[in-house]
C-alpha cells in the first residue's frame, strides 16, 4: 500500500503519527477515568518515539529527492531531533498540568468535570506544535512555510495560558500572542514582496529566479526587503534582536515545562525555516579555493542580508549576556541567555551551507539537552507551591536536593562552554564553520560573549552547589511528580555523555543539510569559472 | 586500530582515577579516602611503567607516536595521547603528588568527604590529559577541566572568602583560556586552508603555524601568551592566585602550584614558542620584563607578608617568573633551566604548602606574628620546613638550586652576538636584575624560618593548651608533633628534592633533546627581530651587527 503513496504523503508519515496521538489525547483527556487522564503524558511520548522510529523508515533517499525538497534530508535529522527532545520536555510536564484540579478531584472535593480540565487540550497542542515544526522539514514552497511556522506557534500561546495555575501565566500567554501576531505580519509581508519579485511560491523556483537576477543586474531590490522582512519575523521565534524583547517576560510568566519548550521547539522551527529562506538566496562569505590554493571571495547572499544578519548576530549574544548578567530571576536568566544562544546559531546561519548548517542544527540539538536540563532541574522542586525563580531559592540546594543542585551545575557548564560537555562540542563546531565562512570577526566576538557568560553561569552553579541556605531556599521541595527529576538526570547525563558521540551526530547532521542540485543553467553559464552561485558552493572546496 | 599496551598505560592512569571517582561518590563516605588513594595510586604505578619502559628519553620525539583514535572526524579531533620528556616529567610530577594529597587530606577534611575525594580525582585525571594530549583540543579539555574541580574545590573547602576566591580563579582562567581556543582554532583553520582538512594534532599545527607570515604569528603569540600568562601567572595576571591560594584547603594548593600552574608554563614550553617563533622573537623582551617584574614585585611582598601561606603563594608568583624569564631567554641553557624548575617548583613548593597545612591544622592561623619558635614544640616539622625552604631559596645541593641557575644562566648569554649560536635580546643586565629576586628570595624565606622556626616559643593565646588536640573531632586528633602520616607524606618529597639537587644531570640530559627541538627556529626568527627593529627596548644598547639595519 506504501508504493502507491506518493513520496510527499510517505514523508509524512511521523507527522500523521503525531496528529493521530493529537486527537486520541484530546478526546481521552476528557475521561472521567483517573488513570487514562493520568497516562497522557506517556501516550504522547510513546506517539514522539513511534514518530522518530516512523523517520527512518520513510524519509529514504528516493521518498526525499522525489519530492522536489529544498533540503531533501532535512528532515531525518530535524524530526528525530524535535521528537527526541520532545519526549525529555514531556517528561518535564508530567502532573503540572491541572495538578490544582486533580488533586481536588482527587480528594473528593469537587466532582470531575470535563470542562474544567485543559491536560488533554495541553499535550493535542503540544503534538501539533511539535508536528508543525516537523512539518517544516517537508516545505517546498512559502504556504506551507507559513502554515506550518503558524502550527507551532498557536499551540504555544495556548500552552502557555492552560500550562499551569497562576495569573501570570494568562498575562505571559497575551503578551506573547500580540506579539508573535504582530512578528507573523511582519514576515507575511516579506513574503508577499519575495513572491511579487520571483513569480513563485515554490522555493526551488525562486532560488532559481533569484540567482538568475544575481547572475544578471544583480538580486531585486523588492526581494531583498521581503529576505530582510522574513528574517526580522522570524527573529521573533529565535528570540534574536530586534524580536527578543518579549523573551525574559513570557519566560518568566510561563510554567517553567511550557518556557522549556518555548527555547527549543519555537527556536528549532525558526532556525529550520530560516535555513530554508537563506538556501533560497545563497549563503555569503565563502571563499572558494582553487586548484592553485588562491583564496576567491564568493558573495551569494546580497550584501544589506549578509549585513543585517551580521548585526543581528552580534548584538544577539551581546545583549543576551548583558541582559543575563543583570538578573536576579533564575527563569528571566536563562530566558536572556537563550537569547544569547541564538547569537550562536546565527554564526552558523551566516557560515551558510553545509558547514554552517549542520553546526547549526549540531549546536541546537546540544543547546536542545542542555537548556532542558536546566529548565527540568527548575520543574522538579517548588517553594510553596509555587514555581522556583529567584536565585535565593536555589542557595545551598545541595543540601537538600543534590542531584538536582548537580544537575543545574552540568547544566551550566554545559551552556558556559566547558569541555568536556555537549556545550563545548557545539560552539566548537559553530566557530569551525564560521572560520570556514572567513568570518574571523564573529568567531572573536562569539569567543568574547562566552568569556562574558561565564559571570552568570558560574552563579547557576555556585549558587546552588556552595551557598549557604537563605529562609527561602530551606522551603524548597521536590514536585509530587518524579518525572521532571527523571528527565533533568536524563538530560545532564546526555551532556556528559553524548560527546562521546559526537562524531556521528555531526556526521547525521552533515548527511542531513546537503541541499538539492541547482538546475538553472543561466547562473552557472554566466558566473566565473570556480565560482557557482548557489548554496553548495561550499562543495567545490573540496575538489 | 590495535591499541598498545603503551596507549593503554596512559588511559588507564587518566580514566582509572575518573572511575574511582564515581566509585568513591557512589560508595560508603568512611571508605572514600582509600578508595581515592588506591585509585591515585594505580594511576601513578600506570605512569610509573610507562615511563620504565619509555624509549624516548633522550630524543625529543614523541612516544607513543601513533594517530589517536577519531573522534569527531569532520572536525579532526582525535584521542591521540603521547608524551614527550618534558610532559612526561610534568605528568609523572602530578601523579606522585596526588596520593600525598589524598593522603594529607585526611585529617583536614572532615565534612562532604566523598564529593572532596571525587572531584579531586577527577582533577589529577584532567591535568594528567592535558599534558598527555597531542590533540590540541584534547589538551584544552584537560586544561579547562581543571578549572571545574578547582573551582568547587576552593568554593566548598575553603576559607572564609573562599566563594570570591574560586570566582575569582575561574573567571581569570576563562577568560584567558578562551584567547587560547581562538588561537587554537585559529591555526586549525589555516591548516585547513592549506590542508584542505581539519586537524588538531599539535604537531601538525605546529608545522603549519611555523609557515605563518610574522605578522599573523605576533597575534597568535599574544593570543596564546594572554591565555597561558593567566595560568602561570603572569605579573599582571596573577592577582587571582595569592587569593585562590589562601582561600584553598591545603591540597588544593598544593596541587594549584605544584601541577595545576605547571599547565600554563607548559603551554608555552608546547603551544606559545614553538607554535609562533616569529611573535616569540618580537614578544621575547616584553615577556621577560614582565617576568623581571614579577620576580622583584612579588618578592618585595613576600618581604611584608606575615601570613605563611600568601607568602607562599607570592614566592610562587616570583618563582614561576624567574621560569618564565629562563624560558623567554630562547636558548637551550634557560629553557633547560626553565622545564628543570618547573619540576622542582612543583616538589618544593608543594612540599612547602603541605608543611603550613599541617601547621595550620595545629594551629588555625597562619600569622607569622602570632607563632613562632616551633622547633621546639614540633621538631620534625621544623627539619621539614627547613629543608624544603631551602630548597625554595635555592641552595646548592638541593633542586631549587640547577633550576635557578639555569634559568639566570640562559638569561646571561641570551645576549645579541649570540656566540652560543642561540642570539638573543636579553643579556647581563637582564640576568643580574632577576638575580636580585633571587636574594629577595633568600632574605623573606628566611625571614619566615626565622619567625616560625627560631627564636622564642610564641603560641597564640588559648591554643598551646589545645595544641595537641587538633579538631574538635577525636578521630581526628593530631599529635603535637608530625604524625607517622605526614612524615609518610613529607619524605617522599624530601628524597626528591635531594637526589635530585646532587643527581640533576640525567633529568637535564633527558630534557635537552627537547629544549633544543622547541627553540629550533628561534636563532633566526631573533636575528630577524633584531635586523628588524631598532625601537625594541634596550635597542639602544645592542651593537648593530647585520647591514640591513644600518641602511635602514
Amino acid at each position: 500500500m506504501i508504493d502507491a503513496m506518493s513520496p510527499r504523503l510517505i514523508l509524512l508519515a511521523p507527522e500523521m503519527i503525531l496528529f493521530v496521538a493529537a486527537v486520541a489525547v484530546a478526546i481521552m483527556g476528557l475521561s472521567k477515568n483517573h488513570s487514562i487522564r493520568a497516562s497522557l503524558p506517556f501516550v504522547t511520548c510513546a506517539a514522539l518515539i513511534a514518530s522518530i522510529a516512523a523517520v527512518p523508515m520513510t524519509w529514504t533517499n528516493e521518498n526525499a529527492h522525489a519530492a522536489n525538497l529544498l533540503l531533501p534530508m532535512l528532515g531525518r535529522f530535524v524530526k528525530p531531533l524535535l521528537a527526541g527532545v520532545g519526549v525529555l520536555l514531556v517528561l518535564l510536564s508530567v502532573g503540572s498540568v491541572d495538578r490544582r484540579l486533580e488533586e481536588s478531584v482527587a480528594r473528593g472535593r469537587i466532582a470531575f468535570d470535563p470542562q474544567r480540565v485543559v491536560r488533554g487540550e495541553f499535550y493535542a497542542f503540544f503534538l501539533l506544535s511539535v508536528m508543525g515544526a516537523m512539518l517544516l522539514c517537508n516545505a517546498q514552497d512559502l504556504i506551507w512555510l507559513f502554515l506550518a511556522i503558524e502550527l507551532v506557534s498557536l499551540p504555544t500561546y495556548i500552552m502557555v495560558a492552560i500550562g499551569g495555575s497562576g495569573n501570570r501565566n494568562q498575562e505571559a500567554a497575551v503578551k506573547y500572542f500580540f506579539l508573535g501576531a504582530m512578528s507573523t505580519a511582519v514576515f507575511l509581508y516579506g513574503f508577499a514582496l519575495l513572491y511579487g519579485s520571483t513569480g513563485s511560491l515554490q522555493f526551488l523556483e525562486i532560488r532559481n529566479a533569484l540567482a538568475a537576477q544575481s547572475a544578471g543586474s544583480g538580486i531585486d531590490t523588492i526581494a531583498v526587503i521581503g529576505v530582510v522582512l522574513i528574517i526580522l519575523g522570524l527573529c521573533f521565534k529565535i528570540t534574536a534582536v530586534p524580536m527578543h524583547f518579549y523573551a525574559p517576560d513570557v519566560y518568566e510568566g510561563a510554567p517553567t515545562h511550557v518556557t522549556a519548550f518555548l527555547a527549543f521547539v519555537p527556536k528549532t522551527a525558526g532556525f529550520t525555516a530560516l535555513v530554508l529562506i537563506l538556501t533560497c538566496v545563497g549563503w555569503t562569505g565563502h571563499t572558494l579555493i582553487d586548484s592553485d590554493g588562491v583564496r576567491i571571495p564568493y558573495m551569494g547572499l546580497p550584501t544589506p542580508i549578509a549585513a543585517i544578519l551580521w548585526m543581528i548576530a552580534i548584538l544577539t549574544m551581546t545583549l543576551g549576556n548583558i541582559g543575563a548578567l543583570l538578573q536576579s530571576s533564575v527563569k528571566r536568566m536563562l530566558a536572556y541567555s537563550s537569547v544569547a544562544h541564538s547569537g550562536y546559531l546565527i554564526l552558523g546561519l551566516i557560515a551558510g551551507a553545509t558547514a554552517g548548517i549542520e553546526a547549526l542544527y549540531f549546536y541546537l540539538l546540544a543547546y536542545g539537552v542542555m537548556t532542558t536540563a536546566s529548565f527540568a532541574a527548575l520543574a522538579a522542586l517548588e517553594r510553596r507551591g509555587e514555581e522556583i525563580n529567584s536565585f535565593a531559592d536555589l542557595a545551598g540546594l545541595r543540601l537538600r536536593h543534590p542531584v538536582m543542585a548537580w544537575m543545574l551545575a552540568i547544566s551550566a557548564a554545559s551552556l558556559v562552554g566547558m569541555p568536556p560537555f555537549i556545550g563545548f562540542f557545539g560552539k566548537i563546531y559553530l566557530f569551525i564553520a564560521a572560520f570556514e565562512a572567513d568570518q574571523f570577526g564573529l568567531v572573536v566576538a562569539a569567543v568574547l560573549n562566552s568569556a562574558v557568560s561565564g559571570l552568570y553561569y558560574l552563579k547557576l552553579a555556585i549558587v546552588p552547589l556552595v551557598a549557604p541556605p537563605s529562609a527561602r531556599s530551606e522551603e524548597v521541595t521536590s514536585v509530587p511528580s518524579r518525572w521532571p527529576f527523571i528527565a533533568a538526570v536524563v538530560c545532564g547525563v546526555g551532556t556528559i555523555v553524548l560527546p562521546s558521540i559526537a562524531g556521528l551526530l555531526v556526521d547525521a547532521a552533515r548527511k542531513s543539510t546537503q541541499s538539492a542540485p541547482i538546475v538553472s543553467t543561466a547562473s552557472q553559464s554566466e558566473s566565473p569559472a570556480g565560482v557557482v552561485a548557489g548554496p553548495d558552493s561550499i562543495t567545490l572546496k573540496s575538489q | 586500530m590495535p591499541i598498545s599496551t603503551d596507549i593503554l598505560l596512559i588511559w588507564i592512569s587518566i580514566l582509572f582515577p575518573i572511575a574511582t571517582a564515581l566509585i568513591v561518590a557512589i560508595g560508603p563516605a568512611k571508605s572514600a579516602r582509600w578508595t581515592a588513594l588506591a585509585g591515585t595510586m594505580v594511576s601513578l604505578a600506570a605512569l610509573t611503567m610507562f615511563a620504565w619502559n619509555f624509549p624516548a628519553w633522550h630524543n625529543a620525539e614523541h612516544f607513543p607516536n601513533t594517530v589517536g583514535a577519531s573522534w569527531i572526524p569532520n572536525a579532526g579531533i582525535t584521542f591521540a595521547v603521547g608524551f614527550d620528556t618534558v610532559s612526561l616529567l610534568l605528568a609523572l610530577l602530578s601523579a606522585f603528588l596526588m596520593p600525598l594529597c589524598i593522603v594529607g587530606s585526611f585529617s583536614a577534611i572532615t565534612e562532604r568527604t566523598k564529593e572532596y575525594y571525587g572531584w579531586f580525582l577527577v582533577l589529577g585525571a584532567s591535568i594528567i590529559l592535558a599534558f598527555a594530549a597531542r590533540d590540541a583540543i584534547l589538551f584544552y579539555i584537560g586544561y579547562e577541566f581543571t578549572l571545574v574541580p578547582m573551582t568547587l574545590i576552593i568554593a566548598v573547602y575553603g576559607g572564609t572568602e573562599r566563594r570570591i576566591a574560586a570566582t575569582k580563579m575561574f573567571l581569570y582562567t576563562f577568560l584567558g583560556s578562551m584567547f587560547m581556543l581562538a588561537a587554537i582554532l585559529y591555526v586549525g583553520w589555516e591548516h585547513r586552508l592549506a590542508a584542505g582538512v581539519w586537524d588538531f594534532d599539535i604537531d601538525t599545527l605546529t608545522k603549519t603555524a611555523i609557515r605563518l607570515p610574522s605578522s599573523n604569528q605576533y597575534w597568535l603569540f599574544a593570543a596564546f601568551i594572554v591565555g597561558f600568562a593567566v595560568k602561570v601567572p603572569l605579573f599582571p595576571l596573577h592577582t587571582w592566585l595569592p587569593l585562590a591560594h589562601d582561600q584553598a584547603p591545603t591540597a588544593g594548593s598544593v596541587i594549584l602550584a605544584s601541577a595545576m600552574l605547571k599547565l600554563g608554563t607548559y603551554g608555552n614550553y608546547r603551544f606559545a614558542l614553538p607554535m609562533a617563533p616569529a611573535g616569540g622573537a618580537d614578544l621575547m623582551s616584553f615577556v621577560a620584563i614582565l617576568a623581571i617584574i614579577a620576580i622583584i614585585y612579588a618578592s618585595l611582598i613576600c618581604w611584608v607578608q606575615t601570613d605563611a601561606k600568601k607568602l607562599i603563594a607570592y614566592s610562587s608568583v616570583a618563582h614561576l617568573g624567574l621560569c618564565m624569564l629562563g624560558l623567554f631567554a630562547l636558548n637551550p641553557v634557560g629553557a633547560e633551566g626553565a622545564v628543570f624548575y618547573m619540576v622542582n617548583h612543583g616538589l618544593s613548593t608543594g612540599a612547602l604548602f603541605l608543611c603550613i597545612g599541617m601547621f595550620y591544622e595545629r594551629y588555625h592561623t597562619k600569622d607569622t606574628d602570632l607563632v613562632g619558635g616551633l622547633a621546639k614544640r614540633m621538631p620534625v616539622w621544623a627539619s621539614f620546613m627547613v629543608l624544603f625552604t631551602l630548597a625554595s631559596i635555592g641552595l646548592p645541593g638541593l633542586n631549587g638550586f640547577i633550576g635557578e641557575f639555569l634559568c639566570l644562566g640562559g638569561t646571561f648569554i641570551a645576549e645579541h652576538d649570540g656566540k652560543t649560536g642561540y642570539p638573543g635580546v636579553l643579556g647581563p643586565w637582564y640576568a643580574i636584575v632577576a638575580g636580585l629576586g633571587l636574594i629577595f628570595a633568600a632574605m623573606y624565606l628566611l625571614i619566615l624560618l626565622g619567625k616560625l622556626v627560631w627564636g622564642p616559643l610564641r603560641e597564640p593565646h588559648g591554643e598551646s593548651a589545645h595544641a595537641g588536640v587538633g579538631h574538635a573531632n577525636s578521630s581526628t586528633r593530631l599529635p603535637r608533633d608530625l604524625s607517622f602520616r605526614e612524615i609518610a607524606i613529607l619524605t617522599p618529597l624530601a628524597i626528591a628534592c635531594i637526589w635530585l639537587g646532587f643527581q640533576p644531570k640525567p633529568m637535564l640530559d633527558a630534557i635537552a633533546p627537547c629544549a633544543e627541538k622547541m627553540l629550533a627556529n628561534y636563532p633566526k626568527e631573533v636575528e630577524r627581530y633584531m635586523a628588524e627593529s631598532t625601537t625594541a627596548p634596550l635597542a639602544s644598547l645592542r651593537v648593530k651587527t647585520t647591514d640591513e639595519s644600518r641602511d635602514e
